[in-house]
């Protein structure tokens, strides 16, 4: 790969959008949206780590295709422990665990 | 001087002999980078699996614990988090640019970063030992259930919270604190001169660390400080 040179005005691009996304979701938290307050929470923050991994980790411009290999897989060996963990757990009755 | 090695090679000594090229090594560390981040972010999962099960069967707990936190402190580290996480991105783009002085300073503007969010979180964490959240012999939920008594809270279970939410954030601050540690190093080095346009590797490493750190606290944030922050009904 050769070296990819990003534009500073893409770096503070993607830091204004972090900026805001994060004041969207202090100020969100407030407002009563019944069980979407932690979808909402959560789709904010995938939303941010998303922009630090492709822009400032530079996954965007990587044509390196094991080092992509191994952040997908990274993530789903996680949703992995995730999923199943609150499969058996969340069908469990409460107390009894 | 014709059968000494160094004549076997037309590149700079920032070139291991291992690789062909200098692309091929860079990708090589980032590669190696990547799989240690693969590990730690199984290290993180496995705190964030036992905060989703516990705050599965303990959620009125989670909910007065994370309503005591600082919402305005904990806002303030995510920017400054980020604002680190920018620093780091133009210190890279300055050592592939080759601008010495430009890298030196954001690389200190960095570390000025870290030790704010450090300095912040102890703060917030003596304001928890002041409070008795601190699990253990003196931790005490009675002003969290003088503060809301609408919903039925177990001093046992709001310990739960509080050992996560102190072991969430001590692994993470311990990673900041590595994390600085990293970036004096790289500073010195970088002050050297070590880091070229050719060769700047160290410092893209490095960075893929502290982003990292900032994404684990990306979802910390609203984890433990914004789990249920609208008007107990």
């Amino acid at each position: 790969m050769s070296e990819h040179i990003m534009s500073s005005k893409m770096y503070y691009g993607i830091w204004i959008a972090l900026m805001v996304l994060t004041v969207v979701t202090a100020r969100v938290a407030f407002i009563d949206l019944g069980p979407f307050n932690t979808i909402v929470a959560l789709v904010i923050a995938t939303c941010k780590a998303l922009l630090v991994i492709l822009f400032f980790m530079h996954v965007k411009y990587t044509s390196e295709k094991l080092t992509k290999m191994v952040i997908i897989s990274s993530i789903f060996w996680l949703l992995i422990l995730l999923v199943l963990s609150l499969a058996d757990y969340g069908t469990r009755a409460l107390g009894h665990g | 001087m014709s059968d000494s090695p160094i004549a076997l090679h037309d590149h700079g000594p920032e070139l291991r002999h291992h690789f062909s090229t200098a692309a091929q090594q860079r990708d090589a560390a980032s590669l190696g980078m990547w799989l240690f981040l693969a590990t730690e972010i199984m290290f993180f999962g496995g705190m964030f699996c036992a905060y989703l099960i516990y705050r599965m069967n303990y959620f009125n707990e989670f909910v007065a614990g994370s309503r005591s936190l600082d919402i305005w402190l904990g806002t303030v580290n995510t920017i400054v988090l980020i604002c680190s996480s920018l620093t780091v991105a133009l210190s890279v783009r300055a050592a592939q640019m080759g601008k010495r002085k430009l890298v030196v300073i954001l690389l200190i503007l960095t570390i000025i970063f870290g030790l704010a969010f450090l300095g912040v979180k102890g703060i917030e964490w003596y304001d928890k030992y002041k409070e008795h959240h601190i699990p253990g012999a003196s931790f005490d939920a009675s002003d969290l259930i003088r503060d809301y008594p609408q919903i039925h809270i177990d001093p046992a279970h709001e310990q739960i919270y509080f050992s996560l939410y102190f072991a969430m954030t001590g692994l993470h601050a311990l990673h900041m604190i590595i994390g600085v540690g990293i970036f004096t190093f790289l500073t010195y080095h970088a002050w050297k001169g070590l880091y070229t346009p050719e060769y700047n590797t160290p410092i893209e490493i490095g960075g893929l660390y502290w982003h990292f750190v900032d994404i684990v606290w990306i979802y910390l944030f609203p984890l433990l400080y914004l789990i249920d922050r609208k008007p107990l009904g």
